[in-house]
């Protein structure tokens, strides 16, 4: 059982080119695990393939197999998908029904989409409103919450679909300082009492190396490592991918550079 | 913050989400306050000449009043005041074949019947906007869907009118976000009207080219919530629909399509 990507290339619709090409990417349940390259690498492309949203939404070829647990994503519906496999996106703002009067409700969307039995809807939520610790948010106006507290409800909605498996492409790329350290946190605990197994995209390697246990790099389209989070992190070809070192890692090597013994 | 909700065997959602509103027009049906507002814009705009919009704007205004969302309904008439400003001068100075012209300024000539025909499309204008804009202030967006869902709309049909309704407050933040991040780049947006409609370049491509970007990515947010599942969604709250209501639904069916066959045919008068 495990989020399985094999042979997977993928064309967007009116392009000529691959935008992915050979990847081969395993996420088992309850491992967190990192992807990581430059702007344009295919990250996000990998996060809609993943999540069986591409080509089935958006379009395009796909070649070679996306299977999340026994569901071939080929074969399933996006909202098949989207009860095994959640996405958190970018911006928080597109993210929210826009339809909701509070939190509570806009938490709800995702299980009455579902058309699940009312009581079973307020199970749902309350589990997600206390996975999240955001009790104190389920009055608000969603239209009303802070860019950290608005990702975190579209996060709290889509664990409410209790996917066994998330995928979260640079959840905190929009946020200030505040609202990154806010989703982090909420990151952090998930990843430690959730079962679910995660994929996430992120530029922040910071935030990445303190919640990924398996990172992988992707390069023009292509994986070009796929190892532990702290081997893959401390990799010396990591800038030349366009990936910036975690802060810790950079402070070893001028450390080292100087002569100076940070042990 | 605890969530409240009564005590049971069987979990139900908070109080807060299933309190219905209170008061007599705000718990008013959906539905039944949505056909109000389409009811008073046709009456603005086909009913008689000064008696059709003046009738609904007292009616809009009274509504209002038992609402309690007159000063909100206010900033929407603040916000009207350069569209209505522009009606009356360019029909008031510029009216075609205006025989009772006051005084002539050039190529300028106003004249009361030219006012008049000015006034006359401003309070059309108004009592229209104020009646839609009575019936978003007074209804949960979420409230209107699930009612229509309820009476057998389908959930897309039902999402684009919502989403319609929310794009509006949406589109008028984005833009006074564009507003003031091309304001701290230098650009002058007030003052004299040339600098104004100068302003409109830079604030509208971003705008409708981030609106047409938006759209994308909300289709795959709302897939990733299972949005497109076939069949009816749960619905958390039944709201109230008494008979008289839907006596009077039917009431405003018939008078909608009565007043515009009474056009068409002529006992109105013909479409202005």
């Amino acid at each position: 059982m495990s989020l399985r990507l094999e042979g997977v290339s993928y064309r967007y619709a009116g392009s000529a080119a691959d935008v992915l090409s050979g990847i081969d990417l395993v996420v088992e349940p309850g491992e967190v695990v990192g992807l990581v390259g430059a702007n344009e690498a295919g990250k996000t492309t990998v996060c809609l393939v993943a999540a069986g949203l591409a080509p089935a939404t958006i379009g395009g070829r796909l070649e070679g197999t996306v299977r999340i647990d026994d569901l071939d994503t080929a074969a399933a519906r996006p909202y098949e998908s989207a009860q095994h496999c959640g996405s958190l996106f970018q911006n928080p703002a597109t993210q929210l029904s826009g339809t909701a009067a509070t939190v509570w409700e806009e938490i709800a969307f995702g299980p009455r989409n579902l058309a699940l039995p009312l009581a079973e809807v307020v199970v749902r939520v309350d589990e997600a409103v206390r996975l999240l610790a955001i009790a104190d948010l389920v009055q608000r106006d969603p239209a009303r919450l802070s860019g950290g507290q608005a990702q975190l409800v579209a996060l709290a909605g889509v664990l409410a679909l209790r996917p066994a498996y998330l995928i979260l492409d640079e959840p905190t790329s929009q946020l200030d300082p505040q609202g990154t350290r806010l989703v982090g946190d909420a990151l952090g605990a998930l990843a430690a009492h959730a079962h679910a197994g995660v994929l996430i995209v992120e530029h922040k390697t910071d935030l990445l190396a303190g919640l990924a246990s398996r990172v992988a790099v992707i390069e023009a389209g292509r994986l070009v490592t796929d190892g532990p989070a702290a081997t893959t992190l401390g990799d010396e070809r990591l800038p030349a991918w366009g990936v910036q070192p975690p802060s810790s890692v950079r402070l070893a090597r001028a450390a080292a550079a100087a002569g100076v013994s940070l042990v | 913050m605890t969530v409240d909700r009564p005590t049971g065997s069987s979990p139900t959602p908070p109080d807060f989400v299933l309190q219905a509103p209170s008061g007599a027009y705000l718990s008013l049906n959906p539905v039944t306050k949505l056909l109000v507002a389409a009811a008073e814009v046709e009456a603005a705009f086909l009913i008689g000449t000064w008696t059709g919009p003046v009738l609904v704007l007292l009616l809009v205004l009274a509504s209002a009043a038992i609402a309690g969302v007159v000063s909100r309904l206010a900033v929407i008439v603040a916000v009207t005041v350069p569209i209505v400003a522009s009606i009356l001068l360019i029909n008031g100075f510029l009216y075609p074949g205006a025989v009772d012209v006051i005084v002539r300024l050039g190529p300028l000539a106003p004249s009361v019947s030219g006012f008049a025909f000015g006034l006359q499309i401003t309070l059309r204008l108004l009592a229209a906007s104020l009646a839609l804009a009575l019936a978003y202030l007074t209804t949960r967006t979420d409230d209107l869907l699930s009612d229509l869902e309820r009476r057998g709309f389908g959930r897309r049909a039902t999402y684009v009118i919502g989403s319609a309704v929310e794009t509006v407050p949406r589109t008028v933040d984005r833009a006074a976000e564009i507003v003031d991040a091309q304001r701290s780049r230098g650009m002058d947006t007030e003052g004299r009207w040339w600098r104004r409609v100068r302003g409109i370049v830079p604030l509208a491509a971003p705008v409708v080219f981030g609106a047409l970007t938006e759209v994308e990515e909300r289709t795959m947010a709302l897939e990733a919530r299972a949005f497109s599942t076939p069949g009816p969604r749960t619905i958390l709250r039944v709201l109230p629909d008494a008979p008289w209501q839907r006596l009077v639904r039917y009431g405003l069916l018939l008078g909608l399509i009565a007043v515009i066959v009474g056009r068409i045919t002529g006992p109105l008068g013909a479409l202005p």
